[in-house]
């Protein structure tokens, strides 16, 4: 049903193409009875998650400690999981009809959600022909998708499975004011992107400020060639979105569709959520000031190295930010990073995340935390370590949209948890196995329980322990 | 804090001889790199240099100041197998950036050390993370040979690299495929026309500049840069990731039997761990790259420095990358990661041992800085003191000697965390009155 309306919107579209060029293969066509032209489907039916969850079996691990993922823990605690979502987590459950695991000396915790991964978008291997996140063909590219440049191969994905990362945000990059649609992907690698959509995430919109589109407009003499540029640019592209949000309110025969603008109306209706890349304070005090003049808000702030200079506005905002634990200096916008930036958010109030950015530091986002909460009690910040998890946990979530779903272990949210094999606050530790809503999807002991990714067939290192 | 760096000015102040001092660090775990830690055993400083390790139990002589580390981990301060350290402040800014010469007519010629800069910030960031030395290296611009880089002491006011043109750095595979004309046959052409330019100098033949009969892609300071290469003076790392590459670079040895070569990165090294460790090649790699992130590191994975150790490889953990994710303050993690890796079903790591001698005894060793790396009489006095196991996330320094030299445990940093500390009273000021 949903092929067939793809395919009539297609030849509909070559037609348009042809007629403007001389007569059109449709009308040397036979006649045929006239059929009703196809009104296709919204652009979120036709683009529907084909995600399935993998069967599982009722699962039980007793006898471990677990941070919940929303400030809880459980010592000596147990957590069972059947049909796909949680069913009881405490320091008892029931074990009838379950697989028991025996958790002596391990941890569980909620599934990993890194709300910024590039992963599909810039895959591994990163040749010129894989690199999809940047439309870089203009500072306003509202209309284009993440979703739609995801390379489900990229065995990036396999890798944050090994490191638990059970959720991940795929957005555009940062090269224009407005980037794109970012998509909330359910980390389990499929033959198709739609395969990873996870069902009823709301979309993002990725907009950035500072260096990077002043610097990439600017240098072909194009506006923004400023941070005035930026600013200037964001507010007219958004007093245009008010217009055609009234006018698709109300569509009078001059209304016509337009992409770019439909995203950014969505965004004014609170149906698409802003993740803002923004690294300075005062920077974000000018996109805060925005979104009142143009009645939206943002979700988060990404990258937001400078956010524990304003953490309490932040907090009062309620504007989460998502962070490195440490990168600091590679450029000018990021000389004044700190290890302490998750932690003093934390410490205001504030909704902290771990994010990644980058394909390693996926894998690794429980060590980022940790650094940044040693960091933090070192400056005399009493934090403990389940509430840190929240870091990638229930707040990571909330930025998303999709803290009913994911993000802490409750029963009735999804079975996306992780058994580590020490206390995943400590260097030593890794995943032993990832459930995925429930299934089993990674097991560090058996090697058929491990993503190998078409690309990596059949080249060297196939199926090695990463 | 205040009273450490107090004390730390005040020795500056009276200068290196007394700065030096006299101390005894004891009861802590002490990590020698030179046979088992002891428990609660006593390192003596003294004129700069590591003058006793003492087992727990003996007598400490009087004389020195006495520093309790009972509960701590003492060790040799982290040497970082290769960054950036001191050549660039801000790396997206170019004008404070040393790193590559992109249009500069010379090339192996250039000594990074004229351009390092000892007060860059990321200098006092790196050292209070317990880095005391960086191997630090130019990256390759105009043509495949990037220079010479320069080995450096993070210590505090330190203006002099401890060796400067310490190294020639020459990249292969693909980014030197892609510098030297597309192709990796043009990339060797290049590595091997240079040498032979080298070598036809130290054989006092005719000036490569006279000589009509050469096609000359090296100009005559170049060549002449070769020439400690040649020589085994001057170790040539060389930056190359895939297997095959790999042993086209071992070839050099046997073309020029006197060179002594680094094996840069090397992603697919664990591919031919047993050829790079019959050539007696060392090997600097960061450790953590597990992606085919291009065509020539498709078999990377975290098991390559454990696996090439094995081997009999001497591998030394690095930022090699200029990609600035990784940080040369972050070594120790990486070194605990590669234990992590050991204690997966089916991967390769290393011990604890193993692991920490990657980020201090094996950078030694790779460049023959003999006095360093290790705590044994006679060493230099570039000693930390941790929290806890150093190798752990929620461990840090509380103490940084560098040169016998207790150092400011305070950066750009810190200043600006104390500033922005969550809590503080109203001062009745702007923040930029607060400091």
């Amino acid at each position: 049903m949903m092929l067939a309306g793809v395919m009539v919107a297609g030849l509909a579209l070559s037609a348009c193409a042809t007629t403007a060029g001389g007569r059109s293969a449709a009308t040397a066509k036979p006649a045929e009875p006239a059929a009703p032209v196809s009104k296709g489907v919204p652009a979120d039916t036709a683009f529907a998650s084909t995600y399935r969850p993998f069967p599982g079996v009722p699962t039980v691990i007793t006898n471990v400690t677990i941070y919940d993922g929303k400030g809880g823990r459980v010592d000596g605690g147990a957590i069972r999981f059947e049909a796909g979502k949680v069913a009881a987590v405490g320091k008892a459950v029931p074990t009838a009809g379950a697989t028991v695991i025996d958790g002596a000396g391990k941890w569980v915790t909620p599934g990993i959600i890194d709300v910024h991964s590039h992963l599909g978008n810039y895959p591994s291997p990163a040749v010129q022909a894989h690199s999809d996140g940047n439309e870089v063909t203009g500072p306003v590219r509202s209309e284009v998708w993440a979703l739609h440049g995801v390379w489900p191969q990229d065995p990036g994905f396999g890798r944050a499975l090994a490191g638990g990362v059970t959720t991940l945000h795929v957005l555009p990059g940062s090269a224009n004011l407005f980037g794109g649609r970012g998509v909330t992907l359910k980390n389990v690698p499929g033959t198709t992107a739609l395969d990873m959509v996870m069902p009823g995430a709301p979309w993002s919109l990725k907009m950035a400020c500072g260096e990077n589109p002043k610097r990439v407009y600017g240098s072909r003499n194009q506006m923004p060639g400023s941070r005035m540029g930026n600013v200037a640019l964001m507010r007219q592209t958004w007093a245009n979105a008010e217009k055609y949000r009234a006018d698709r309110a109300k569509p009078g025969p001059q209304f016509r569709r337009d992409l770019q603008m439909e995203t950014l109306a969505d965004v004014l209706e609170g149906r698409i959520l802003v993740q803002n890349h923004c690294y300075r304070a005062d920077e974000m005090a000018m996109v805060i000031a925005m979104t009142k003049e143009f009645g939206y808000r943002v979700s988060a702030f990404h990258h937001a190295v400078e956010a524990y200079k304003i953490a309490p506005l932040l907090a009062a905002e309620g504007i989460c930010v998502a962070l490195w634990a440490d990168w600091w200096g590679f450029k000018m916008e990021s000389y004044d990073g700190i290890r302490e930036n998750l932690p003093f958010v934390h410490a205001a109030g504030g909704c902290a995340i771990t994010h990644s950015d980058d394909p390693h530091g996926i894998q690794r986002l429980n060590q980022e935390t940790a650094k940044a909460l040693a960091d933090g009690r070192r400056m005399g910040l009493a934090i403990r370590d389940e509430d840190a998890w929240t870091w990638i946990g229930i707040n990571a979530a909330k930025a998303l949209g999709v803290a009913d779903r994911v993000g802490s272990l409750e029963p009735g949210k999804q079975a996306d948890v992780v058994l580590w094999n020490g206390d995943p606050l400590s260097v030593y530790s890794r995943p032993e196995k990832v459930w995925v809503d429930g299934a089993l999807l990674y097991d560090a002991s058996n090697p058929r329980l491990r993503p190998v990714s078409d690309f990596e067939l059949g080249q060297a290192g196939e199926g090695d322990v990463k | 804090m205040r009273r450490v760096l107090a004390a730390a000015l005040a020795l500056l102040l009276a200068g290196p001889a007394v700065a030096q001092e006299r101390v005894a660090i004891s009861g802590g775990r002490v990590v020698t790199n030179a046979g088992a830690p002891l428990d609660g055993g006593t390192v003596l400083l003294s004129g700069g240099r590591v003058e006793a390790v003492l087992p727990a139990g003996a007598a400490v002589p009087a004389g020195y100041r006495a520093l309790d580390a009972r509960g701590k981990w003492v060790t040799p301060g982290i040497i970082a197998g290769m960054s950036q350290l001191g050549a660039a402040e801000v790396h997206a800014v170019d004008e404070t950036n040393e790193t590559v010469a992109r249009s500069a007519p010379a090339s192996a010629a250039l000594a990074l050390e004229v351009g390092l800069d000892p007060d860059e910030t990321a200098i006092a960031i790196t050292r209070i993370e317990g880095v005391t030395a960086a191997i630090t290296a130019p990256f390759p611009g105009r043509t495949i040979f990037a220079g010479q880089g320069a080995i450096i002491s993070l210590g505090d006011g330190v203006r002099q690299p401890i060796r400067a043109r310490a190294f020639q750095h020459v990249a292969y595979g693909e980014m030197g495929s892609r510098i030297a004309g597309g192709t990796r046959p043009a990339a060797w052409a290049e590595i091997v026309n240079a040498l032979d330019e080298a070598q036809r100098l130290r054989n006092g033949l005719v000036s490569p500049m006279r000589d009509q009969h050469r096609d000359l892609r090296v100009t005559r300071d170049d060549a002449e840069a070769l020439v400690p290469v040649l020589a085994g003076a001057q170790p040539l790392l060389v930056r190359v990731n895939k297997a095959a590459d790999i042993r086209q670079v071992l070839r050099l040895r046997t073309l020029y039997p006197g060179i002594r070569l680094v094996l840069v990165e090397a992603a697919e090294g664990w591919m031919v761990a047993d050829e790079i460790a019959r050539a007696r090649v060392p090997v600097i790699t960061l450790g953590m790259d597990n992606l085919p992130g291009r065509f020539e590191t498709v078999g990377a994975t975290m098991s390559n420095v454990g696996r090439m150790v094995a081997a009999g490889v001497t591998v030394a953990l690095g930022t090699p990358d200029l990609d600035v994710s990784f940080q040369p303050r972050l070594l120790p993690q990486y070194a605990g990661n590669m234990v992590a890796q050991a204690r997966l079903p089916g991967g390769v790591g290393l011990s604890w041992d193993q692991a920490f001698a990657a980020i201090s005894r094996a950078p030694a060793e790779i460049f023959g800085l003999v006095d360093m790396g290790r705590l044994a009489p006679g060493a230099r006095a570039d000693l930390v003191i941790w929290s806890g196991d150093p190798l752990e996330l929620s461990s840090a320094p509380e103490a940084v000697f560098i040169g016998g030299i207790s150092q400011p445990m305070e950066s750009r940093q810190t200043k600006l965390a104390r500033r922005y500390l969550p809590g503080q009273p109203e001062t009745g000021l702007p923040k930029a009155w607060t400091r």
